[in-house]
């Protein structure tokens, strides 16, 4: 099995797979909303049982998480690759 | 020999000392069998304690097998069989033997019953984990293991004191719970001990310093065994301590902030070891029978999905000669399979679902959510958004895909690896894929019995939601151009002692190398010179007095002597009168001073 054929064949595609994952996404959504589907009874906060709350932590989250991380970096713990060198 | 009881670690101790004596054609075969071997033997150890042994007045045990003991010491032994086989081609026994001395130190400390043959395995653990680093033999791996070997001489200390406290207050040299929730100085040393092991903030920085500098195949092996050992510790000793949901949580985000922003693709991993081990010790905090079990798989399931992606990372290094994303990238048609295993490792690190991650690390956010520490459970989903980021996203994004920022030699060298590398990636990616689809291997395995069921519609949902949207968030920052990698390092609390020994430096070279000097001088001036210069006049004195009266004497005895001799004539009546005019004149001389001090 040629792996990198497969994935080079999924590359030649790109626009396809971005869409197909873009249709992947929102099913997930909606699919939370719907209660016969995704069980909420064992939710803990008022918050989970918004549809879609996990999907808007995680890419938040994400933004946040690269951004204060970034900011860090940048006005702290950033050095030079030579720092500790004498 | 009926209560003789082998050790799991007592065969590869001896595998290791055998193994400079066996021929090179059977090399291979006997670093497989030896690992194997102890793997066998301690999944069929029977419960219970053994090996105890009467040493003064103390009683070792250097046997006890229970739940928790028997899941450490299965995966444990487990992963030396896989990692032995992703180094099998390294030549060198030494290195070998290191690492199963390693292992073994792992194992006696799961099994050890009492407190001093964990410390002394303890140790055992750290100095011969430091040669796995050593063995790279560059000059940053030398300065890393000296350092990595001052913190762990340092942590084991702490355990030490703490243990000979604990036992001179409680009378007890076994290893049980310690009293969590009246914890004395010598709990909160022995506690320093354990967390520094598990690389808890801010005891940490050894394990990113350490972990990038070691041989390709070393790290495999340090990633998974003195930081799980130490969670092992922490399960049988602290549970329930409420400080370490605090400290969990902390290091969960702490290691996730700074892989975000390092270049070092086997360093990345090892901030993951930190935000994970965060997990673990916030299950140990939390304490209830869910969050032991779940620090227990997560740890289990830890293990493998970190051991392959260092193996994933060591491949890299190995074929490339290269772990930095500055100078890697688009390496998926060079080596496709190495590609496929990480990304196996990334997304169960990430807890995608039918992945181990996935049936581990949530048994421990579900019981922060049970145990109403909603604070703590948020936060460990945050942390799970940094690590689907970085481990199955950035990094093999940067290494395998995105721009491809290889050296001309870089990209020739680059490949697939030997056919014992990819094979034990194969093993650990399909162990990772089982424990995550069929839930009862290890459930089973796990201290207390087990009512938890991960694949509710509600934590699939959950799950997937947070994964799938973080990723969406990565491609839009790729699409912006925000996933840049940069040169450069990032300062953690090793800056501390590495500054620290600088300072030690220059506090040795300039204040008391000055003082050294000053008392010098105060010596040469009041000293010596006052000492030159008696010296000298007790010479010249020796010289020109006391020789002087010496030699004076002599001379004028000479002098007499020689006009006494014109006076001898040979004649004795002459000779005669002189003596006798002499004794007079000597005893008249006497007679008159006698008299006059008489008086």
């Amino acid at each position: 099995m040629n792996l990198a054929r497969l994935i080079d064949f999924l590359r030649d595609r790109l626009r396809l797979v971005v869409r197909v994952c873009i249709v992947a996404l929102a099913l997930l959504v909606l699919l939370d909303a719907v209660p016969a589907i995704v069980d909420k009874e064992h939710a803990h906060t008022w918050a989970e049982h918004v549809p879609g709350f996990w999907a808007a932590f995680g890419f938040l989250g994400c933004i946040l998480l690269v951004v204060v991380s970034k900011m860090y970096a940048h006005f702290g713990i950033g050095a030079r690759e030579d720092y500790y060198d004498e | 020999m009926s209560n003789f009881w082998l050790h799991p670690a007592m065969i590869l101790i001896a595998g290791s000392l055998l193994l400079p004596l066996v021929p090179s054609r059977l090399k291979k075969s006997y670093l497989l069998l030896v690992p194997l071997l102890t793997f066998l033997h301690t999944i069929s150890l029977a419960q219970g304690m053994f090996g105890q042994v009467q040493f003064l007045d103390w009683t070792l045990v250097f046997g006890r097998v229970d739940r928790l003991s028997a899941v450490f010491g299965f995966i444990m032994s487990l992963t030396c069989v896989i990692a032995t086989l992703y180094g099998l081609h390294v030549k060198e026994d030494a290195q070998h033997a290191a690492a199963w001395t390693y292992v073994a130190g792992s194992l006696g400390a799961i099994f050890a019953g009492d407190l001093l043959t964990l410390f002394v395995f303890w140790e055992l653990m750290a100095f011969s984990s430091v040669f796995l680093i050593w063995f790279r033999r560059s000059p940053e791996s030398l300065a890393a293991g000296f350092r990595y070997l001052l913190v762990h001489v340092a942590g084991g200390l702490s355990l030490l004191a703490g243990i000979v406290l604990h036992c001179k207050a409680t009378g007890s040299w076994a290893f049980s719970s310690f009293d969590v929730h009246h914890p004395t100085l010598a709990t909160y040393l022995i506690l320093v001990g354990f967390i520094l092991n598990a690389a808890v903030p801010p005891f940490h920085a050894w394990l990113p310093d350490a972990y990038p500098a070691g041989t390709f195949n070393g790290s495999v092996f340090l990633s998974a065994f003195t930081t799980k050992t130490a969670v092992y510790a922490l399960c049988r000793g602290f549970a329930g301590m409420e400080l370490l949901v605090v400290l969990g949580v902390i290091m969960s985000l702490y290691g996730v902030v700074y892989a975000v922003i390092e270049n070092d693709a086997r360093r990345l991993f090892a901030y993951h070891i930190v935000s994970q081990i965060g997990y673990m010790v916030t299950g140990v905090g939390l304490g209830t029978e869910l969050a032991i079990n779940g620090a227990c798989a997560h740890a289990f399931a830890h293990i493998l999905y970190k051991g392959l992606l260092f193996m994933g990372g060591g491949a890299v290094l190995y074929m490339t000669g290269q772990t930095k994303f500055t100078e890697l990238g688009g390496l998926y048609k060079k080596m496709p399979w190495t590609f496929l295993f990480t990304l196996v490792g990334g997304l169960s690190i990430s807890g995608f679902p039918l992945l181990s991650g996935f049936v581990s690390k949530s048994m421990i956010v579900q019981a922060g959510f049970d145990h109403h520490v909603l604070w703590a459970a948020f936060l460990l989903n945050l942390a799970a958004i940094g690590t689907f980021y970085c481990n199955g996203l950035k990094a093999p994004y940067l290494i395998w895909f995105g721009r491809n920022r290889c050296k001309p030699e870089t990209w020739d060298r680059a490949g697939e690896p030997p056919w014992n590398m990819l094979a034990a990636m194969g093993i650990s990616s399909l162990l990772c894929l089982f424990i995550g689809c069929y839930t009862p291997f290890l459930y089973n395995m796990l201290p207390y019995p087990v009512d938890y069921h991960p694949f509710t519609s509600y934590h699939l949902s959950e799950s997937l939601q947070i994964l799938l949207f973080t990723a969406l968030a990565f491609f839009l920052l790729v699409k912006l151009g925000k996933l840049v990698p940069h040169e450069g390092l990032n300062i953690d609390l090793d800056w501390i002692y590495r500054m620290g020994g600088r300072v030690f430096l220059w506090i040795s070279r300039k204040p008391i190398q000055a003082a050294d000097s000053f008392v010098s001088e105060i010596y040469r001036l009041g000293g010596l010179i006052p000492l030159m210069i008696s010296a000298r006049t007790s010479g010249r004195f020796d010289n020109g007095f006391i020789d002087g009266a010496v030699d004076g004497l002599a001379e004028f005895v000479r002098g007499v002597g020689s006009r006494l001799r014109f006076v001898q004539r040979g004649q004795m009546q002459q000779n005669l009168a002189m003596v006798f005019i002499v004794a007079a004149a000597l005893i008249v001389v006497f007679l008159l001073s006698y008299n006059a001090f008489a008086r």
